[in-house]
């Protein structure tokens, strides 16, 4: 997988923030951590440091479920970054997550599964290297 | 209460020749389209006292006033919302006018030509792009056609919009950029090679998506005081407003996908000009995508949400239908100026210097912008 990877023109990287490094670093430990506000609980998603109900810069990282259901998607069938030439068409997806924000990600297994608005997904994770694992969907069988 | 109603006017359009490229840089470009525009208002390039310059790609201020040889320049600002911008700016420039802090605003935009990896390198490094940038361009979502192909297949499988209907878009802007000289793609297009062209994003297909273009194009914003004495009839801005969509930076994290900024703005401006829908003559719809139009005809209240697709059947949106659109072929076959010569086309519309695509008897019309991840404006304006 990883020489696979490097063989590969280069895909754009993430370059986490000291404040969103938890997230990439719990993707590395196969989990799907999110902020929560310790005042209020509400959980928020992409990170960022206010609560936008309560105004607490106060969060902690919460391990979510992977579960969902698709919310939307697209087939990208123009590979717009020269690193994803080799890789078109693929699907992605904007997951509607159970503990309510979205993720989105690669639909990698569908096998014969219809897309559509409401089908349920589950997260998986794709090692990329040392340093960066990514999320990617699955179909639920 | 204060408001902008009728407090500015557009007293003066110019535009470059458009093209795929050019030779000429970005600075040059834009200054070729904001000479043409003084000129056009009856203006000596000194008058101007305030400048917008677009946001995207480095112009500023100071480049107007070393190469007009300003020497009073009074106002200067930046609307950075992408294709927002410049209908936004006309926003900024009317409360510059109306307040009497300038006199002559002058609001330009222009493009150079296209490199290689303009689109995802540059949108990369945008501030309003960062959470894109982490967590959507790593897994493959690097460009404009991506991100909004979300909000185009949501609305297709919640309300029945249909690939065919994003057709009537683009076939609309061409047949109107056949009559217009300056548009870039004047060749028919019918449903059968929209339907034939290939797949970009799904469902975006090369012809839902807007040209690439290098050229230029700019207004003048005056007081309606001193537009009395300009070159043409002054078309006065009598409704002007922009919006923000929730979660701004990020479609994904969007409530509604299919609910974009304008949709805020819309109103505002509807009251502002104290007209309704029905008084609007002609419309330039921000089209980077066909069913960013079909989106905004919705969010701007011409029809209920989800029913765009119906709206646009049967000719309404062509020249000789109920609501023309784009008549100058927009963005889709005109050239992508950004929405800049959206303006410019209402303006002359409203003027009435369209020649064969001149829309009979226009006398009110809207012009809007739609940028970044779903910011919006627009401009109700009249003669």
């Amino acid at each position: 997988m990883i020489e696979e990877y490097d063989q590969l023109p280069k895909k754009p990287r993430p370059e986490p923030s000291a404040e969103n490094q938890p997230y990439w670093d719990g993707l590395l430990k196969h989990r799907l951590l999110v902020q929560c506000c310790l005042n209020c609980q509400k959980l928020r998603h992409y990170p960022r440091p206010m609560c936008d109900a309560c105004y607490s810069m106060d969060f902690t990282w919460q391990e979510i479920n992977g579960h969902g259901t698709i919310h939307s998607w697209t087939v990208s069938h123009h590979p717009f970054h020269h690193g994803f030439k080799h890789e078109v068409p693929y699907v992605t997806v904007t997951a509607d997550l159970e503990a309510g924000v979205r993720l989105q990600a690669p639909l990698l297994g569908h096998g014969e599964a219809t897309l559509t608005l409401g089908l349920a997904v589950v997260v998986a994770y794709i090692n990329i290297d040392a340093t960066l694992t990514l999320p990617c969907l699955n179909v639920v069988p | 209460m204060f408001n902008l109603r009728d407090k500015a006017a557009v007293t003066g359009v110019g535009e470059t020749i458009y093209a795929r490229e050019s030779e000429q840089s970005q600075l040059a470009l834009t200054l070729g389209a904001s000479l043409r525009a003084i000129v056009d208002a009856g203006l000596d390039p000194k008058e101007i006292d305030g400048v917008i310059p677009y946001s995207g790609g480095g112009i500023v201020a100071e480049d107007f006033i070393t190469n007009f040889g300003l020497h009073d320049l009074r106002y200067s600002a930046q609307t950075p919302m992408g294709g927002a911008s410049p209908v936004a700016a006309l926003q900024s420039a009317a409360m510059a006018v109306a307040t009497g802090v300038a006199n002559h605003v002058l609001v330009a935009l222009g493009r150079g030509s296209i490199s290689g990896g303009r689109i995802t390198s540059r949108l990369a490094q945008m501030p309003q792009m960062r959470l894109v940038a982490e967590f959507e361009m790593p897994i493959g979502t690097n460009a404009p056609a991506q991100f909004y192909a979300h909000m185009a297949r949501r609305h297709m499988e919640l309300y029945g919009t249909t690939s065919e209907q994003f057709g009537e878009v683009a076939i609309t802007c061409r047949q109107n950029a056949k009559l217009n000289e300056r548009a870039m793609m004047r060749k028919p297009m019918t449903l059968e090679d929209h339907q034939n062209s290939r797949m970009i994003a799904e469902p975006f297909r090369l012809f839902d998506c807007s040209l690439e273009s290098a050229g230029a194009a700019a207004v003048v914003v005056s007081s309606p005081e001193r537009a009395r004495d300009l070159a043409h009839p002054p078309i006065l801005i009598s409704g002007v407003a922009e919006g923000h969509p929730e979660s701004p930076s990020a479609i994904t994290q969007r409530p509604d996908l299919t609910r974009m900024g304008i949709a805020r703005a819309a109103p505002i401006a509807f009251a502002m000009a104290d007209v309704t829908h029905a008084d609007i003559d002609v419309a330039e719809i921000y089209d980077c995508f066909t069913y960013i139009v079909l989106c905004q005809l919705e969010d701007l209240g011409f029809c209920a949400k989800g029913e765009g697709g119906e709206f646009i059947a049967d000719g309404r949106i062509r020249l000789d239908g109920e609501l023309p659109i784009n008549t100058h072929g927009g963005l889709l076959s005109e050239a992508h100026i950004a929405g800049m010569n959206h303006i410019v086309e209402l303006v002359r519309q409203l003027r009435g210097d369209c020649g064969e695509r001149q829309v009979k008897g226009a006398e009110t019309g809207l012009v809007t912008g739609f940028g970044d991840l779903g910011d919006g404006s627009i401009a109700i304006m009249h003669r």
